[in-house]
């Protein structure tokens, strides 16, 4: 029963953390259509971001909350203005200067921090189930991904800041028409889908410990995340999150965690071979 | 007819140049230039597998590594298990073109756009990176060849004469080898190209609903496409296990993937001889940079230009921004216009006169 109550907890777990990585990216892409080859680096910025706080003395908690996000964001609005404004609508092109963008990080970071693991260790100590123990700050990731949904969702659902998000990506001619200004609509929604990525990496940096190139380890998982989802951005990324989490956590329960991670992309290349449009695409289409 | 000549002035060029540097290399250079030279006649050929699909075929992969270290995988287990090359090396671009058939069965013949196309191309890449990176225990062997996992496999035996187990290929043999491949490569990709084969191939490209209209398979032309890709990337792994007699995971790696999607950017798409030059020269960059610094500096300059994906990634974000076409097809413009502009001042030079 314990068993059964601490596997739950880590499938619950593998779950939340797959939503959180990929729910910067699914704003980006299910908002804007691009797709942001760079998002792994985003999220191993957040980490930096956080870590390198912390250690300059800012509280632990607000580093990871508040400061990463913020960097993250910032540097979001820039890579918008500076590079992806030159590329809408040339999908292949916006790949390939991300992906160009991504391996620029990966050089200046190792070039800053050396390519060695920097980490600052979990708080919040672990707790007791029966015969076992599991670190608290698990639940925390957890609690932090169920915040996380619920306040996009609250933002597209009640306030006027997320119909606008929601007309432009419809129909941008229309909305400027009725006085929005899309690019500025673009810059802001590209910013916070990277301010989401960088408090993920920062939230998730005392778990895997950060290093230049974890952003590989985030991508390829957070983007099949997106892409099993389909076009709805919330109900696509927790169906897919829910799917491969499972599937990862009980193939590394059964197996080792690289062939849970094998089992996860391999599922993945097979979903979107039966639902080339994601899981929104067929089921809970009229969903966020 | 005009257009036609020039192309085959352009092909005789390309042959006499090839077959010059082919022949005079090995007596004017030294060893380890030779040495060097090989290996970028090996990753040009890898450059030309990703020119023909993605180029020419519209095919995004950003997975052509994981075919280049399937052959070079392939290579060196069957190699360890017979001791004779011939059957090696015949797997070893067999077994890549399996692979790239079975999984452009599952990618086009769903339908899958081309976003998704490169996303699931790149996590093949990537699940291939992990599985074979986790190999590293004793227990993971093929027959007499231990996988190894990130430590790689050292000491993988030569290619030989065919049928000859004792007449090894030395390392001149090497690069008369692999330099006579890109020829016969580049020759044989115009030949396909230039077939009815290509013409639809490149149809298919620029319009998939008019070919398919026109009674075209798209679902199988692209198949074939990718399967040759996959079979040509192949052949270069075999040939790159051969030039360092050690395979590691790292050639499945991103950075890989990275190099191959580069060189033919900055080549340009759409040619072939784009891709060989933007190949040789990112390379002879990359190697230039770390040359220069030996130890790696410890100032932050030095540690900036000491760092290959830095470098790579400013070179790939400046040509998708300012030359998306690439070199090759932007220079040719160059030239083709200046070359207009003066036909043009000739021709209103006579205006005049004929207008009195």
């Amino acid at each position: 029963m314990d068993l059964v109550a601490i596997l739950a907890i880590q499938v619950v777990y593998a779950i939340a953390s797959l939503a959180l990585i990929s729910v910067g990216l699914a704003i980006i892409f299910g908002m804007m259509r691009v797709i942001n080859l760079a998002h792994g680096e985003f999220l191993m910025l957040g980490g930096y971001a956080a870590i390198v706080a912390t250690n300059h003395g800012v509280n632990i908690w607000l580093s990871m909350l508040v400061v990463a996000p913020i960097a993250v964001g910032l540097l979001g609005v820039v890579v918008e203005r500076a590079i992806i404004r030159f590329l809408y609508g040339r999908m292949i092109d916006t790949m390939l200067a991300t992906w160009g963008l991504s391996l620029f990080l990966v050089g200046l970071t190792t070039a800053i921090f050396g390519n060695t693991t920097v980490g600052i260790s979990a708080p919040l100590g672990s707790i007791q189930i029966g015969d076992y123990r599991t670190s608290a700050y698990t639940l925390f990731v957890i609690a932090v991904a169920v915040v996380v949904l619920g306040v996009i969702f609250a933002a597209m659902r009640g306030t006027r800041l997320g119909l606008i998000a929601r007309g432009t990506m419809q129909n941008a001619n229309m909305a400027a028409a009725l006085g929005v200004n899309p690019p500025r609509v673009y810059a802001v929604t590209f910013g916070i889908g990277a301010a989401l990525s960088g408090l993920a990496g920062a939230v998730l940096a005392p778990v895997s410990g950060v290093f230049p190139t974890i952003g590989v380890a985030y991508v390829a998982k957070s983007f099949i995340t997106v892409i099993g989802g389909g076009a709805a951005i919330l109900s696509g990324t927790v169906s897919a999150s829910a799917l491969f989490g499972t599937i990862n956590q009980i193939a590394t329960f059964v197996t080792t965690p690289v062939f849970g991670e094998v089992a996860l992309l391999a599922a993945a290349i097979v979903l979107i071979r039966l639902l080339p449009q994601g899981i929104t695409g067929r089921f809970f289409r009229s969903g966020l | 007819m005009k257009a036609r000549g020039y192309n085959m002035a352009g092909l005789a060029l390309v042959g006499a140049i090839g077959l010059a540097f082919m022949f005079l290399t090995p007596r004017f250079a030294e060893l380890d230039v030779v040495l060097d030279l090989t290996v970028y006649m090996i990753m040009a050929i890898l450059a030309l597998s990703l020119a023909l699909i993605w180029g020419y075929g519209g095919i995004l992969c950003f997975g052509q590594s994981a075919f280049f270290g399937l052959g070079a995988y392939t290579y060196a287990i069957t190699m360890f298990n017979m001791g004779e090359s011939t059957v090696p090396f015949l797997l070893a671009i067999l077994l890549p073109a399996a692979f790239a058939a079975l999984l452009g069965y599952f990618m086009f013949y769903g339908r899958i756009s081309d976003v998704y196309l490169g996303v699931i191309t790149l996590t093949v890449t990537l699940i291939l990176f992990n599985s074979v990176n986790s190999t590293a225990g004793p227990e993971f062997h093929i027959g007499a060849a231990r996988l190894g996992g990130f430590n790689g496999i050292p000491g993988i035996p030569p290619l030989n004469i065919p049928g000859n187990k004792g007449a090894v290929i030395d390392l001149e043999g090497m690069f008369y080898l692999c330099t006579g491949s890109l020829l016969l490569t580049y020759f044989g990709l115009r030949l396909l190209l230039a077939s009815q084969f290509g013409r639809i191939i490149v149809g298919i490209r620029e319009n998939e609903r008019r070919a398919e209209l026109l009674g075209y398979d798209p679902r199988a032309y692209k198949l074939a496409t990718f399967t040759i890709g996959g079979a040509l990337a192949g052949f270069a792994g075999c040939l790159f296990a051969n030039w360092g007699n050690f395979v590691s995971p790292t050639i499945f790696g991103l950075s890989q993937s990275a190099q191959i999607i580069i060189w033919v950017i900055v080549g340009g798409r759409g040619t072939l001889i784009g891709p060989i030059v933007g190949c040789i020269g990112i390379q002879w960059l990359s190697a230039m940079l770390g040359a220069n610094q030996p130890s790696g500096g410890s100032d932050l300059w030095s540690k900036i230009f000491a760092n290959a994906p830095l470098i790579l990634g400013s070179i790939l974000i400046a040509f998708v921004l300012l030359v998306p076409k690439g070199l090759v097809p932007t220079l040719s413009d160059i030239v083709l216009s200046l070359f207009r502009r003066r036909q043009r001042q000739e021709q209103r030079g006579f205006e005049p006169q004929q207008a009195e």
